[in-house]
């Protein structure tokens, strides 16, 4: 008995000590570096002197920077919002589907993850711009629309004005849902995916209608894969920095933003440590927060 | 024909230990390159490597620039880019990864001088010195010439599109305080350069901006800010030939390119005057090769490369020998060579300290949270 427990224990430690020592080097340490900066003062230009200051904090807590928080939370929340509800049919969808099939539909929502971040936010820009790919075609359509009406003896349309799609909010959180609706479709597929059907059927059966199954059947059934769904769409929208930054308007900068201006043009990586660690904070909470509520329905279920 | 190709094949096989020397650790390089027996032949200057990490902006150097340096003097250079002065002052604030040459703006070059992060040139070793016009021989960011040599200068001005706009837009009144292009502009976002030309506006200097000026000015920008389309990473050029905006805050060199490209682009430096950088080559402290590196900054000063250069990125050249065998086109262009009493009021920004910067920064993150 002994034995094997000391064989397994070597077997342990050849199998996890690699990955562990990976995190420690690589995402541990550096992340306590950080984590010092952030209670420090910049000495000249290039030195950071530890001091346990706390006056990083005390500036990112200033309503300026309190704002930008509630924006991003709110910008992510929306996109998360959005995620869901354009997430959940698709998902079902997938679920419902032929078996043959699925794995191509699967393989089609994680298409995009084949192409870099950047690049997909390029494709946007040329999609939505003032003479984009969408305005091109709505002005095609605008004009020849325009035609046909004259030549059926009504006045012609106005000139056509190109939509603002650009430099926006709503280019801010449509980039955000289109690059992060897979980190929702595929919890959500592999909770619904597991559904008894047979629920379903007793449900329709005993007569509730089929929005009534919906709501009191299935979204119940997959509240935990809803919740991690939410979840891992949340928190990376929180941090978005690429998109705010190429798709946005003067006034979308988000957290990431103002945390990347810190290190770079303001050089002051120690309030930028601040903001970086208050940011994390709030995904702890939010980690927290889902832990709790899967916690209370294990509870409940049980 | 078979030599050429036997040529071919073997900077092939010197590119391919350079990318290997780089991803595995620089005391590979040695081993790899001995591999070609004509280089092993031909010392190096000094005795260093032949070899030369060289940290650049985007499309800033010929198109083939660093072959013709390989086949003058066998020296390989492997080329980086970088896209902000702050993203090249952030990798070197830590410790100099491995390059021998840099590209810091005037601003930066005090900055980085002041922090001890730039080796003293050897003018002894850049004879091409001579080449350079005497005016950027004693800059107020670099006394004579200690850390820096000038590679090219620039002036901030207005990009707009002919057809779209009333008249020329020649104040910054157009950018800063006007509704009459609302939704067109686009400005960079460089809080120091938003600042300093707000002021410049209001009939200031650039530099020495009071703290309570900062504030006005934040007001006027605050004030400003629904009739402004984006902030843009200097790729406003871009914006203004895909038609995003109509004007649009950019250097001359930039505008000048796409100027090549459409027609109905034009640029103007505003009558209130502007800020003028200059991009220069630096040796930071702990470069590997110094001697190598010195030897390519008096390359690229040399009057037949530089010119190789300036055709391709249309910067104005502080080189007066490059720019005498540039053609008419590019000499009298009053876009890359605003007239002289436009430059007249035109200042250089000067580096006054973290805390002016960090004034600065926040100013414009208050302007864009409002």
């Amino acid at each position: 008995m002994e034995q094997s427990w000391n064989r397994a224990k070597a077997i342990f430690a050849t199998v996890l000590g690699p990955p562990l020592a990976w995190l420690l080097l690589f995402f541990l340490i550096p992340l306590t570096i950080v984590w010092v900066y952030s209670f420090g003062t910049n000495v000249g230009l290039t030195e950071i002197a530890f001091t346990g200051t706390f006056s990083n904090y005390a500036r990112a807590v200033e309503p300026l920077y309190v704002g930008i928080f509630l924006k991003s939370v709110g910008v992510a929340g929306l996109t998360t919002l959005l995620c869901l509800i354009v997430g959940f049919p698709v998902a079902l969808a997938i679920t419902f589907a032929p078996d043959r099939l699925k794995a191509w539909l699967i393989l089609l929502v994680m298409l995009p993850f084949w192409t870099n971040l950047l690049i997909r936010t390029y494709a946007l820009i040329a999609v939505l711009r003032t003479e984009g790919y969408v305005n091109l075609s709505l002005g095609w359509l605008w004009t020849h629309a325009s035609g046909l009406m004259t030549m059926v003896g009504l006045s012609p349309l106005t000139r056509f004005e190109p939509l603002e799609l650009l430099h926006n909010n709503f280019a801010v959180v449509f980039g955000l849902v289109y690059v992060h609706l897979p980190f929702m479709v595929l919890p959500l597929y592999s909770a619904l995916d597991r559904l008894d059907r047979s629920l379903l059927e007793a449900s329709l059966d005993l007569g509730a209608g089929h929005v009534r199954t919906m709501m009191m059947v299935v979204v119940p059934l997959a509240l935990p894969g809803i919740a991690s769904g939410i979840l891992i769409t949340f928190i990376p929208a929180l941090g978005a920095y690429l998109t705010p930054d190429l798709l946005g308007g003067p006034d979308s900068q988000m957290i990431a933003n103002i945390i990347e201006r810190q290190f770079k043009r303001a050089n002051d990586w120690p309030f930028g440590a601040a903001l970086s660690f208050l940011l994390m904070y709030m995904t702890f909470i939010a980690i927290a927060l889902q832990a709790m509520l899967a916690k209370r329905k294990t509870e409940a279920g049980s | 024909m078979s030599d050429k190709t036997g040529a071919s094949r073997r900077s092939l096989l010197t590119a391919l230990g350079a990318s290997g020397a780089a991803a595995v650790g620089l005391s590979f390089a040695g081993g790899l390159t001995g591999c070609s027996p004509k280089e092993a032949a031909k010392p190096a200057s000094g005795s260093e490597e032949p070899k030369l990490n060289f940290y650049n902006w985007d499309t800033y150097i010929g198109p083939s620039t660093l072959a013709d340096y390989k086949k003058a003097s066998g020296v390989d250079v492997s080329m980086s880019l970088f896209a902000t002065n702050d993203e090249l002052f952030a990798k070197l604030k830590a410790g100099n990864p491995g390059f021998d040459v840099i590209v810091p703006s005037n601003e930066f070059v005090t900055r980085m001088s002041q922090s001890g992060m730039l080796m003293p040139l050897d003018h002894a070793k850049i004879p091409n010195i001579k080449n350079i016009d005497p005016t950027f021989l004693n800059p107020e960011f670099d006394p004579g010439r200690k850390f820096s040599m000038p590679y090219t200068w620039l002036v901030l001005g207005i990009g707009y599109r002919k057809s779209k706009v009333k008249a020329v837009p020649d104040s910054w009144k157009y950018l800063f305080d006007s509704d009459q292009y609302k939704g067109r502009i686009a400005l960079l976002s460089e809080s120091a350069d938003l600042m300093r030309l707000s002021a410049k506006y209001k009939g200031h200097s650039v530099n020495n901006i009071p703290p309570e000026m900062i504030a006005q000015l934040e007001a006027m920008l605050i004030k400003q800010k629904p009739f402004i389309k984006a902030f843009h990473d200097d790729n406003g050029q871009d914006m203004l030939l895909a038609g995003d905006v109509d004007l649009v805050l950019e250097y001359n060199g930039d505008i000048a390119q796409i100027m090549q490209e459409d027609p109905d682009i034009g640029f103007v430096v505003p009558k209130e005057g502007s800020l003028i950088n200059s991009d220069t080559l630096c040796i930071p402290v702990g470069a590997p090769r110094p001697n190598n590196a010195h030897a390519f900054i008096n390359y690229l000063l040399d009057a037949q490369a530089g010119s190789e250069i300036t055709k391709e990125i249309l910067y104005p050249t502080p080189n007066a020998a490059a720019k005498a065998l540039m053609p008419d086109s590019y000499r009298n262009n009053p876009v890359i060579f605003p007239p002289a009493a436009i430059m007249a009021k035109c200042e250089y920004g000067a580096f006054e300290g973290a805390e002016k910067s960090r004034l600065f920064e926040e100013a414009i993150t208050r302007v864009r949270a409002a």
